[in-house]
């Protein structure tokens, strides 16, 4: 197999960022499974395949948050603009747009010190999470 | 949005000391904050958010001239609730060296104070703070309990037929209080399947653990029935310090309303 994740030679690379970039090519394929299930479920009318397609499905809606907390984890940033758009109701884009804008004036020194999801811990809705 | 007012930066707390209470909170306040479990959350708004929009108006008798007809919008305002606690200086010293158990206690206090709060809100109201809570608006007689815990599928399927009857779908979520929770998980029905995973069959949604609910609550998950409105997510702000301790609090802002009031059936508690 090849190396693609890999943009620059390996042997240059530090071994963290080896591994952040095998994780980003594994959520690649993790969100490209999804799909793939996604559209084999539309077209199935086998109730045990499709049984076994959603039980499948899952397993890759699992792998997929994984791969992205790990990457979240050594990331502080990208953490800091996910917590200010995931799991929130209303509009994505001014979310996006407002997470961006937090987590890019930390350096401002008129901006007090916040925990990583802007001005509050972060939790929002907690809907469809284990407890 | 104004972020300052946490104070935080004022605070005599190293990055590390932020990011060990900050952990805590979020962990504790996560298990325990019931109710956003199983309704809709809308947020956070931001500190500045002051009230929820309800598109509904109040006629006002006199107008400034002849010729018009006025009226003034009715909204539901945001409560502030707050929970203080202090961590010790010298566990703050501890933690910035490394220590694995810093006392943060008063913390996990204030957490589960402020989870109980919003979870009663929700639940049961908070006339005070012009809240209306799903039991209070629900038109559905409560259900027994009954007093032996193997009955517990009973009064739950017979929430769930109420629900059906009125054209409330599913899946159905149930918030347990402390002491139903805990009668349910240590019951097995006759030939030991667990009754945990028998309710779960008839709900089709989650079992919750809430802390501050009495009884059992059953309610609808199909969306748009009941509305948490966020203004400020919870967040840890600073107040003052003195020699041996740092005052902090957690604070939220937020209102909660029901749209649809027969979307939910309370289980007396026992």
């Amino acid at each position: 197999m090849g190396f693609d994740q890999y943009h620059e030679p390996p042997d240059e690379l530090p071994a963290e960022t080896r591994t952040f970039a095998r994780l980003c090519a594994s959520l690649t394929e993790e969100a490209e499974a999804i799909g793939w299930y996604e559209q084999r479920l539309a077209v199935e009318p086998n109730p045990v395949a499709r049984d076994i397609m959603r039980n499948a499905i899952g397993e890759e809606y699992k792998h997929f948050s994984m791969d992205l907390e790990f990457l979240l984890r050594q990331k502080p940033e990208w953490r800091e603009i996910a917590q200010g758009i995931l799991f929130q109701g209303g509009d994505i884009v001014e979310h996006g747009e407002a997470a961006e804008e937090a987590a890019t004036n930390e350096d401002d020194p008129t901006v007090d010190v916040l925990p990583a999801s802007g001005a509050s811990l972060g939790i929002g809705s907690l809907k469809g999470r284990r407890q | 949005m104004s972020r300052n007012h946490l104070l935080r930066s004022h605070a005599p707390i190293s990055d590390a000391g932020w990011a060990l209470i900050d952990e805590e909170a979020r962990e504790r306040l996560t298990v325990a904050l019931a109710a956003r479990r199983l309704v809709d959350f809308s947020g956070p708004h931001g500190w500045e958010h002051s009230s929820t929009n309800l598109g509904r108006t109040d006629p006002i008798a006199q107008a400034p001239c002849d010729g018009v007809v006025a009226t003034r919008r009715r909204v539901l305002p945001l409560a502030e609730v707050r929970a203080p606690f202090t961590v010790a200086r010298d566990e703050l010293r501890a933690g910035d060296r490394g220590a694995p158990d810093v006392d943060l206690e008063a913390l996990d206090r204030a957490a589960r104070n402020l989870a109980v709060a919003e979870n009663k809100a929700v639940f049961h109201g908070w006339a005070e703070a012009g809240i209306q809570g799903i039991t209070e608006a629900t038109p559905h007689p409560e259900v027994p309990r009954g007093s032996e815990f193997n009955d517990y599928p009973r009064p739950v399927a017979k929430a769930v037929e109420l629900l059906l009857q009125c054209g409330v779908g599913g899946p159905y979520g149930l918030a347990l209080g402390t002491e139903d929770y805990t009668g349910v998980i240590e019951t097995a029905e006759h030939g030991g399947y667990p009754l945990f995973d028998h309710l779960a069959k008839i709900l089709e949604g989650p079992i919750v653990w809430s802390p501050g609910v009495a009884g059992a609550v059953v309610v609808s998950q199909r969306g748009g029935d009941f509305l948490f409105d966020s203004g400020q997510d919870i967040a840890v702000g600073y107040d003052r310090d003195d020699a041996e301790n740092v005052h902090l609090y957690l604070e939220e802002s937020f209102s909660f309303r029901v749209a649809t009031p027969e979307a939910a059936v309370a289980i007396a508690p026992g």
